[in-house]
């Protein structure tokens, strides 16, 4: 008999005690997943931007550079010496730096860990692993536009 | 005087302090060559107390947003009185914390202070330097200047790296896919809120570990230390630690006044990043090794390589009072002072590479 009601207190106790630590872990869980979903920032649609008016023929003298807004990130358009252009993004493939134009070495650069891409937009020495992502430049009147893909 | 004794006499009256005193009266340090090392703990302790008091008054002027940050501290520097002196203040005082706090690290770690029983005030300390690094990371921001706008994207692309959560801690520290305003706004809230709370814990938490534990005395100078009395903690000890307080004031008040923080320029997310951008002297080392990197190292990207290998000496370093068996038994252990020296020259030669211009460009 006193056997029956000590084992019975004892699963009493262990209910209790499971009662009482899973309540514990839900309360915990129930105020934690919030925060935790509140910490991190809900996402933003990118705007499509495709085409952009980079800048005006007088603007860009030959071998000449200059970082514009291509939606919401910066972007890098080059006069090559012999009038052409060329257009990429700005953000270093190495870790995200803005890079410019190195008129005197007639290369892209990024000063952040001193790496250098060609003027096709290939990292050629330094940390960069990857190619700079390439945009088509199209030239109406003297307007320079920009545009993303085909 | 009587006055004093009065208040004490009401407050043990009312808290029982005198076991305190009594404690207090009791406690004694080592003396031996390397005694002088037991300084540099307090040094950081002072330079974060100088922090949160420059960092309070900061606070009063500062506003945390994209449009207004940068104009808000140049008001500070320009417009307020002492302004200049008081973010001067705080910028020398965050560098000298940090360099305090890698003596006494360093210190600590080649006399094997780390050690049983004390593997708790090693972590402790680790978490408080890494704190301190995280303290100086989002405070460079806050100016909302072009090296701290590009240092940070850099910083947080670093951390973009991490295996498996990367993406998440970028979206989590930026508040966003970019650094922008949103950014900013984190970043302060994480300087002035979230850290100073986390530190304040480790702050007490070490401090307690090391007043329960008494100082350690290194294997070699066990035998000089027994035949030298020891040190009166209250007041020698304390008087000698005051001193040198006070000669860490002189030098951040000299720093401050004859090299003035400079502010720089306002940040543009849209311009290129300056050609002298750098991060702050203590991620130098660091910063130097990414750049040696190649593009490639055995198929991986070169960074990823660099940042693997860093993860993994800071982790060794971490676990250090487990890794090194020969102090753990209280022998000698020669392989770990040649690892701690090494770490030295390295860090320190990285930086003083960086300093001296780096890489030609």
């Amino acid at each position: 008999m006193e056997q029956q009601l000590q084992a019975n207190g004892s699963t009493r106790r262990r209910f209790v005690e499971w009662f009482l630590g899973t309540t514990l872990g839900a309360v915990a869980l129930s105020v934690l997943y919030p925060v935790f979903r509140f910490v991190i920032p809900p996402e933003v649609a990118e705007s499509a931007t495709n085409r952009v008016l980079a800048g005006t023929l007088a603007q860009m003298p030959s071998n000449s550079g200059k970082v514009f807004r291509f939606g919401s990130k910066p972007a890098l358009l080059i006069r090559l010496p012999n009038g052409d252009f060329r257009a990429f993004t700005a953000i270093c493939t190495h870790l995200g730096c803005t890079v410019e134009y190195r008129p005197d070495l007639q290369e892209i650069w990024c000063p952040c860990h001193n790496g250098f891409y060609n003027l096709q937009g290939v990292n050629v020495t330094g940390p960069p692993p990857r190619p700079l992502e390439q945009y088509t430049v199209a030239v109406t009147d003297d307007k320079i536009w920009v545009s993303r893909g085909a | 005087m009587a006055l004093v004794q009065r208040a004490y006499k009401f407050l043990d009256e009312r808290l029982q302090l005198e076991p305190l005193a009594e404690y207090a009266r009791h406690k004694e340090v080592p003396r031996h060559r390397y005694s002088w090392a037991y300084f540099f703990g307090g040094l950081a302790l002072f330079f974060f107390v100088v922090q949160v008091c420059s960092g309070i008054l900061l606070l009063l002027y500062y506003r945390p947003t994209a449009e207004a940050a940068f104009d808000s501290v140049q008001f500070i520097m320009t417009r307020v009185r002492f302004g200049w002196l008081v973010r001067s203040i705080h910028s020398w005082s965050a560098n000298l914390m940090i360099l305090a706090a890698f003596v006494h690290m360093f210190s600590v770690f080649l006399m094997k202070s780390y050690t049983r029983p004390r593997e708790l005030t090693w972590w402790t300390g680790c978490i408080l330097l890494a704190l301190s690094m995280g303290f100086g990371f989002s405070g460079y921001l806050l100016p909302w200047n072009e090296l701290a706008f590009f240092a940070t994207r850099v910083g947080t692309e670093m951390i973009h790296k991490t295996p498996l959560i990367g993406d998440w801690l970028l979206r989590f520290l930026r508040g966003g896919d970019d650094v922008t305003g949103a950014t900013l706004t984190r970043f302060f809230g994480f300087h002035v809120a979230v850290l100073p709370m986390v530190i304040t814990f480790f702050v007490v938490a070490h401090l307690l570990f090391v007043q329960r534990q008494g100082m350690h005395i290194p294997v070699s100078a066990q035998a000089e230390s027994g035949r030298r009395p020891a040190m009166r903690f209250v007041p020698n000890f304390m008087l000698r630690e005051l001193l040198v307080w006070l000669i860490g004031l002189a030098l951040l008040a000299a720093l401050a006044a004859f090299l003035p923080w400079d502010l720089g320029q306002k940040a543009d997310p849209f311009a290129s990043a300056p050609a002298n951008i750098k991060p702050e002297w203590y991620f130098l080392f660091m910063f130097e090794t990414l750049k040696l990197l190649p593009a490639h190292i055995f198929d991986v990207e070169g960074e990823l390589f660099g940042l693997g290998a860093f993860g993994l000496a800071a982790l060794l370093w971490f676990f250090v009072p487990v890794l090194d068996w020969r102090a753990r038994k209280g022998e000698r252990s020669p392989l770990f002072t040649v690892i701690g020296w090494l770490a030295i020259v390295y860090i320190s030669g990285m930086t003083l590479f960086s300093l001296a211009g780096g890489l030609p460009k």
